[in-house]
């Protein structure tokens, strides 16, 4: 194995320094800060960088070398924490996972913070409300009776039911592309129902009913308008609408 | 670090005055939960109110199109409207039900609709209110001027 890796990277080093191309794009990037300034503005930086790279590289690139007072949040950089869901060239996106060349460089590259939310400084905005509307679905198992003294078994056909909305890795990127999450204070938003989702079709879990009757209030899942935002925007593919719409089918079922 | 005087950061335009010493003004977090924010109801009027815009709509499709055949393409076109017309269709109960099905269940699928994007759209409770207020009125009315029409019409009226 190890010699095959080896192999194969030599004639990569040969080529690989020669080929890369980099290019200059712009990164147009809404600037917030509330101790200079309570309006938020656009500012362009010109950034020299391969295009094989991803715009977290980019604005690595800015804070490291052009303006360290540039603020934006990131732990993993490998689409895992859900750190950096930004709203990329208007669509809501992980830095980490957008390759510039995806994103026609040609043209400036518009980055600025998920919508709907209070922006603390630059990129980075106050989460609490969706933090808040996920804790409020209660997101963990509940059972009854004794514990059992080994794992709580499950059939794969169980598992697959809610596979799906068992990837959420609560970015955000969904909720803040909610038309109705931008416009009213109140509604949960896809991904505190994706991850009620996950444990109301959970074999394994007792609390579903608790969590059908919070999602069938005013500002539960009848506010969907199904308008597929979330869905485009999930960086992890999931089927948001879908899961949505899941629930909303086991509410009715569930009464008549 | 400390103040505006000895950052590196450029002040631009608006920013004047604002420092450490006097910040920007906080803007609150649009969507906190607080002792303001409307307690949850436990109904199921949502719940109705979805499940009846998709049954009043399949049920809508037929009767708004066998409406719109009778009235504007068969038999001669919009010109055969008229008093006479109108009459000798409601002369018979299955016209009067027809009308009748379809102005209750039109006023209420667009009622229902309209409430729902000002739910979307009204940015202010008071706003909000009194779009509602209007809505309202202005359906009740329609539907008891509609319903009276059809129940009291007289084709001797002249
Ligand atoms: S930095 Fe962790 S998801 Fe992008």
């Amino acid at each position: 194995m190890s010699t095959a890796t080896l192999d194969k990277q030599e004639p990569k080093d040969a080529t690989g320094s020669a080929a890369v191309e980099l290019i200059t794009a712009t990164f147009r990037i809404r600037r917030f800060n509330p101790e200079v300034s309570a309006e938020a503005s656009w500012e362009d930086f010109q950034v020299e960088i391969d295009p094989k790279e991803r715009v977290l590289d980019a604005l690595h690139k800015i804070k490291w070398e052009l303006d360290g007072t540039l603020t934006f949040r990131r732990s993993c950089a490998h689409g895992i924490c859900g750190s950096d869901a930004m709203r990329i060239n208007g669509r809501n996106r992980l830095a980490c996972k957008t390759l510039i060349k995806d994103i026609s460089p040609e043209k400036p590259i518009t980055v600025e913070a998920i919508k709907g939310m209070t922006v603390l400084k630059d990129l980075v905005v106050d989460m609490e409300p969706f933090f808040q509307a996920y804790r409020d679905v209660m997101p963990f198992l509940i059972t009854s009776g004794n514990e059992p003294t080994r794992e709580r078994l499950q059939t794969a056909e169980d598992r697959e039911r809610f596979d799906d909305t068992t990837k959420c890795i609560l970015c955000a990127a969904c909720t803040s592309s909610c038309p109705v999450f931008w416009n009213d204070g109140q509604y949960f938003g896809p991904a505190a129902i994706v991850n009620a989702h996950r444990f109301i079709f959970d074999s394994r879990d007792e609390g579903g009913e608790q969590r059908l009757e919070i999602l069938n209030d005013k500002d539960g899942v009848w506010r969907c308008r199904t308008t597929f935002n979330c869905t485009d925007a999930c960086p992890r593919g999931i089927e948001v609408t879908k899961a949505i719409q899941e629930v909303k089918r086991a509410l009715i079922t569930r009464r008549f | 670090m400390a103040t505006t005087e000895s950052s590196s950061v450029e002040l631009t335009g608006s920013s004047a005055g604002y420092g450490v010493d006097n910040p920007a003004p906080v803007i609150e977090p649009p969507r906190a939960r607080t002792a303001r924010t409307p307690k949850s109801t436990r109904t199921n009027f949502e719940l109705y109110g979805w499940l009846f815009m998709r049954l009043s709509g399949i049920v809508l499709v037929v009767l708004v199109i066998g409406h719109l055949l009778i009235q504007l393409v068969l038999d001669g076109g919009v010109s055969k409207i008229g008093f006479a017309f109108v009459a000798g269709r409601w002369a018979s109960p299955f016209w009067m039900a027809w009308d009748l099905i379809m102005l209750w269940l039109a006023m209420l699928h667009g009622a229902n609709g309209l409430r729902t994007i000002i739910n979307d759209y009204a940015e202010r409770d008071g706003t909000r209110f009194w779009l509602k207020m209007l809505l309202w009125t202005a359906t009740v009315f329609t539907i008891l001027l509609g319903t009276l029409v059809i129940f009291t019409f007289d084709p001797n009226i002249r």
